[in-house]
């Protein structure tokens, strides 16, 4: 983590998520200089707002801890952490990236003793749980955050509670006078890992997402089932706080459709058997999962899972494409549709529902600075017109977190060819 | 090596100066931890403070570092000494945030904070700083094994990086699997149409690159050695061996198509018009070369009307066949059905399947297809029967739920039959002929064909081939890490991995490339792989104390230690990925790291402070896995969540290092208990050793014996599963286990 100059040698890796992370330390820890660039305060992205993995249900915080102690071992590769790059110059071999940097208004002097905390008073929404619940003004991102450094919200600069926080820091770390920079970053290579975004789930509008309290997203789901959630990990209900126990998975909640995603997202079949085995976990007497679906895409060996979700008797699966979603006096959202084997219809309340959202590139190809081919979705292709841009991850295509790794140390290695050739002609 | 000088730094920021008497810290350091140069500070990881470390390291002669401060997993950029010895005694997170700031509360604390300073003094001098393994290779030339499009992409990536290359094909000719198909699915917008496969452009590519060595018609006949200098014989056709110098290697052997003679009530071997899908591939590639017209192969004739059969043979629950989806099938039909409506839109064509599985932007190629008139029905397929010229295929019609719907006069039926890897031997199954109480499981594994045959022939102990994961493929267990191989500096890629389609090999392949080359830079360099990459501890041996008695070449998880003609230990440090397993192995203590030994652990355990039995302060040893117990116990304290003053709590790097003595110093020594938490074992391990934790359980369920022979109580021990998500479940594991102890009394071995 010591600062290095950057040159033409040097891989500049945008996104700090598990893919961004796993080309970093990939190419780091094959001897190249590396710059990682990531718009959060804090790394780890969308697979630190996991609860568990599919299909062992590990926490995706333990390869976290390790990719971050390689990090923490690693003096080759620079973190900038609430930047975003904003422009990229040059061609192969011969990149200069602009890249805005956010104030943090906490400096390296923090030792995250959490005493700006709680000086401060206003609360703000928390975007780490998906805004489902708030946290404090002065914060650190998340219990397992790297940097491991406290963030103020910008918008109490100026307020009192800035004062305070400046007042409670005992280690001059809180520095309100930061402000946005513009730097210059030289590179070789890009690995542009930027990751993805959930689909709009309002977007689909006769799912009610936003008008209805109970209808909620895969990804918010996630934040309910863990500990560091806004429950506390347990699986209640937005509207009311009632315990969620007859809950319906929608899938394909914006993907396989040509009005919303074209693509099929890959993870969301797996990420909804998944979510079945949380509402089995915190309510193993009555919790009971209803999974509406086209075709359930348990791909490869992940078809042992799907077995063993059909076996359970608390989930039924309904080949149906769920019309539309009311609401009931009760506040229960109702499910109706057709099941398409037998062509029945129904009309089903349950306690909770939750969309399994597609995936869309978080920044899609048309927006990334550089001309970069991308297909209709927006996911970056494998195109030499692309130079020595290369897309890593979910930037390029729907992954779950394993192809999605073995994407980023592809791409890690790609980018390695490059400032390899640089570092040859200079030599 | 320089002469040991010993420096303690205690912190008094953050609260600890308000919380705890670091002058008298400051006191333990010196008179108990014996170290000569004890130093306290307001805001030690300030640059203040690191600047005053620093200044005694240059100026003073610094050689070991004790830090009294916050966690180790905090302010790494701070206290990051890479020259010296650094052992950190966990005050913040480990003591005052777990402890109520109360007056009653504050002797104990107190308590708990003294002892991990003479914990982390005593630590620090039975440490050095690790120097690297000295028994590098130097070979910087990739093998890779396979000449298939994986293994083809491998060797030209491999290439562009910068690196020699020598692949060995086992057949005449190169391209493998995907160079007998006659198109391949698109990877480009618009997605619509089948493409050319490259196949062709990949050979001419590897034929004309000067730093890839082709052996065709070979085989590797041994495989010895550590990344960085294994030895690879390769056997050729003529019966002459080459030998090769390697630094790593991949092995991309790929895959075999599931025997479609094994479902003949799908018509398989009934009637020439029943084809896999490689068998389509051959009629399309001949109609390619004559008229461009796919003919039956019966009688020559026409094909008008062709069934794809998905899932034949795959996703079977009845353990007949494969349990698993092959993934790459579904995309495959469409493909070959569009070869058909491509050429006449007039063929009928009807691919039946129970879950269509087209990810990402095989949906576009889906719905090009049913723009194509390829009809797709959701049913299974009970039954293919051919009759002359043309078969009658039965099925449930899941739709309209009609169990007796069928297809009549079909002119082909193609069976999706699924991916079998070509892995080599189940070392495993070697080793462990039946598995107890596993019969249903071993059936469902049986219906994948192992072939016998090695394919590296690997000259470790542990056996000829790598390890297979699950059904005969050699994935990785780890969703994060999809490389974490057990076998260091040997990767596997493309569908002997996992089963999986071009697109996907090519980008396998190329991750494979970029571990290779990484694997074999760092054995250069005397650096360990992951997980602990960099790591320039490794494991040294006292041979003249070894009993042989091979309990550390049989548990290594990575297969790096061989035995000698005499049954001794050999380390190949290269291959070692330092989980320290050997070292809890050892009966006679003989293996350590410098930086991680029965001693900096052992020291630790004796450091600590044993109040009498008539105290009632119990002191529980806590040995927790760094990588999930440590951080969920450190979460816990920025939760400010409390737990016992009682425990003393030492991280470890598996517990799989966990030696036994340990426990049994602890015992003797007058601990009431020892706790230890590790990571999941069994199917769905989560230890990143692999076996780390199960072995380590597998020890400590013997510790029983030990026990009575001290006489104490079974409760003294207790062996946890701990997650890194548990930072609530910890405490109270912890409180409810001083509870216990607490109920058997103190332990008979106080003040011996």
């Amino acid at each position: 983590m010591t600062e290095h100059v950057a040159t033409n040698e040097t891989i500049l890796v945008v996104g700090g998520g598990i893919s961004g992370m796993t080309a970093a330390l990939e190419a780091a820890e094959t001897g190249k200089s590396v710059v990682l660039v990531e718009k959060n305060p804090a790394l780890g992205g969308r697979t630190s707002q996991m609860y568990r993995y599919f299909p062992k249900l590990c926490h995706p915080v333990c390869g976290l801890e390790i990719n971050q102690r390689r990090l923490k071992n690693n003096p080759r590769v620079r973190v900038l952490t609430l930047a975003e790059v904003s422009g990229i110059e040059g061609t192969v071999g011969d990149y200069t990236a602009t890249i805005k940097v956010r104030p943090r208004y906490v400096n390296e002097n923090c030792t995250a003793c959490g005493e700006c905390g709680n000086a401060v008073e206003t609360l703000v929404d928390d975007p780490f749980n998906y805004n489902l619940g708030q946290h404090k003004a002065a914060y650190l991102p998340n219990a397992m955050a790297y940097p491991q450094r406290y963030v103020l919200d910008p918008s109490i600069i100026g307020t009192p509670d800035a004062e305070r926080a400046k007042a409670a820091c005992k280690y001059g770390a809180i520095d309100l006078d930061m402000k946005e920079e513009t730097i210059q970053v030289k590179a070789g290579a890009v690995v542009w890992a930027t990751g993805w975004k959930p689909y709009d789930a309002a977007k689909i509008q006769p799912y009610g997402y936003g008008r209805f309290k109970n209808v909620i997203t895969s990804v918010e789901f996630e934040r309910l089932a863990d500990i560091h959630g806004p429950t506390g990990g347990k699986i209640l209900r937005p509207s009311d706080g009632k315990e969620a126990k007859n809950i319906a998975f929608i899938q394909c909640a914006g993907s396989r459709d040509e009005n919303h995603l074209r693509h099929c997202s890959r993870i969301c079949c797996m990420a909804s058997l998944k979510q079945t085995h949380y509402v089995r976990e915190k309510y193993p007497e009555d919790g009971k999962s209803t999974i509406y679906y086209i075709d359930i895409r348990a791909i490869d060996r992940f078809e042992d899972f799907y077995h063993k979700v059909q076996a359970d008797p608390s989930v039924t699966f309904i080949k149906s494409k769920v019309a539309r979603i009311s609401e009931d006096e009760n506040g229960n959202p109702v499910c109706w549709g057709v099941n398409t084997e037998g062509y029945k219809r129904y009309t089903t309340p349950h306690d909770l529902v939750v969309l399994a959202v597609g995936m869309e590139p978080s920044v899609k190809g048309m927006d990334i600075p550089g001309h970069i081919v991308a297909d209709s979705s927006g996911f970056i292709e494998a195109d030499p017109a692309n130079g020595a841009i290369f897309g890593a991850g979910c930037a390029a295509n729907a992954l779950d977190v394993n192809r999605a790794v073995q994407s980023a140390t592809a791409a890690a290695l790609r980018a390695i060819q490059v400032v390899n050739k640089v570092a040859k002609s200079e030599a | 090596m320089a002469d040991m000088k010993v420096a303690a730094y205690i912190c008094k920021g953050c609260g600890l100066g308000e919380r705890l008497d670091t002058d008298a810290l400051v006191k333990i350091a010196q008179k108990d931890g014996k170290v000569p140069l004890v130093k306290s500070h307001d805001f030690l990881c300030n640059a203040d403070g690191v600047a005053m470390i620093k200044s005694d390291i240059a100026n003073e002669g610094v050689t070991h570092i004790m830090i009294g401060a916050c966690s180790r997993r905090a302010k790494t950029e701070a206290f990051n000494f890479p020259e010296n010895a650094v052992a950190r005694a966990n005050l913040r997170e480990g003591v005052i945030w777990i402890r109520p700031d109360t007056d009653e509360a504050r002797e104990t604390t107190q308590e708990m904070a003294e002892d991990y300073i003479r914990m982390g003094c005593a630590e620090v001098k039975a440490m050095t700083a690790p120097e690297g393994n000295p028994n590098t290779g130097t070979s910087k030339t990739l093998l890779v094994v396979g000449g298939g499009i994986t293994g083809m992409t491998t060797a030209i990536e491999a290439s562009k990086t910068g690196y020699q290359v020598v692949l060995v094909e086992k057949t005449g000719e190169l391209g493998g699997w995907a160079g007998k198909l006659h198109k391949r699915v698109p990877v480009h917008e618009p997605f619509k149409s089948p493409m050319d496969t490259g196949v062709a452009g990949l050979v001419s590519q590897i034929l004309g690159d000067s730093n890839i060595k082709v052996y065709l018609n070979a085989t590797i006949a041994k495989t010895e050695g550590a990344p960085g200098r294994f030895v690879v014989d390769i056997a050729t056709e003529s019966g002459a061996t080459h030998t090769e110098d390697i630094g790593a290697i991949v092995q991309a052997t790929g895959f075999t198509l599931y025997d479609m003679n094994k479902l003949p009530q799908l018509g398989a071997g009934k009637s020439p018009n029943v084809v896999d899908q490689a068998g389509l591939e051959a009629l399309a590639k001949a109609a390619a070369a004559g008229d461009g017209v796919i003919r039956r192969p019966s009688d020559g004739a026409p094909v008008n009307s062709v069934v794809f059969v998905q899932c034949a043979g795959q996703r079977d629950a009845s353990g007949e066949h494969l349990s698993y989806c092959s993934g790459f099938c579904c995309n495959a039909s469409i493909k070959q059905a569009m070869y058909f409506k491509d050429a006449n839109p007039a063929v009928d064509t009807t691919i039946i399947y129970t879950d269509l599985r087209t990810p990402g932007n095989g949906e576009d190629f889906y719905r090009s297809a049913q723009e194509k008139g390829v009809v797709f029905t959701k049913g299974k397929v009970s039954e293919v029967v051919p009759s002359g010229n043309t078969s009658t295929v039965k099925f449930h019609d899941l739709i309209l739920d009609d169990a007796s719907a069928a297809v009549a006069d079909v002119d082909l039926v193609v069976l999706a039959t699924g991916q079998v890897a070509n892995s080599g031997v189940n070392i495993e199954a070697l080793s462990k002929p039946q598995v107890e109480g596993e019969e249903g499981e071993a059936n469902g594994e049986s219906a994948v064909e192992v072939k016998p045959i090695s394919i590296l022939n690997l000259t470790y102990r542990q056996g000829p081939d790598v390890p297979q994961l699950t059904k005969g493929f050699t994935d990785s267990h780890f969703i994060c890490f999809p490389y974490e191989t057990r076998r260091t500096g040997i990767y596997t890629a493309g569908p002997v991995r996992r089963p999986m389609d071009i697109a996907q090999a090519r980008e396998d392949a190329t991750g494979a490339a970029m571990k290779a080359i990484q694997a074999l830079e760092n054995a250069g360099l005397g650096r360990a792989a992951h997980p602990r990459s960099g790591d320039l501890s490794f494991p040294k041996v006292r041979l003249e104390g070894c009993t042989q008695c091979k309990r550390c070449t049989v548990e290594c998880p990575f297969g790096a230690i061989d035995e000698d003609e005499k049954r001794f230990p050999v380390f190949n440090e290269s291959r070692c990925r330092r989980c320290g397993t050997c070292m809890g192995a050892c009966p006679v203590r003989v293996i350590s790291f410098e930086n991680y030994s029965v001693n900096t652990v052992g020291a630790q355990i004796k450091a600590v402070d044993i109040p009498d039995e008539f105290s009632e302060k119990p002191r529980i040893l806590i040995l927790a896995c760094e990588n999930d117990a440590y951080p969920a116990l450190d979460m816990a304290g920025m939760n400010r969540n409390e737990y016992s003053a009682f425990v003393r709590i030492i991280p470890i790097r598996c517990l799989g290092s966990v030696n036994t003595i340990w426990v049994t110093d602890a015992l003797n020594a007058g601990y009431d208990g020892v706790m230890m938490m590790g990571c999941k074992h069994g199917d769905e391990y989560q230890c990143h050793f692999v076996k780390g934790s199960e072995l380590g359980r597998v020890r400590m369920s013997k510790i029983d014996d030990t026990l009575k022979t001290l006489n104490l109580e079974s409760e003294r021990v207790r062996d946890l599963e701990v997650a890194i998500t548990d930072i609530e479940r910890v405490p109270e594991m912890i409180n409810k286990y001083a509870e216990e102890l607490a109920a058997v009394g103190p332990s008979p071995f106080k003040g011996f």
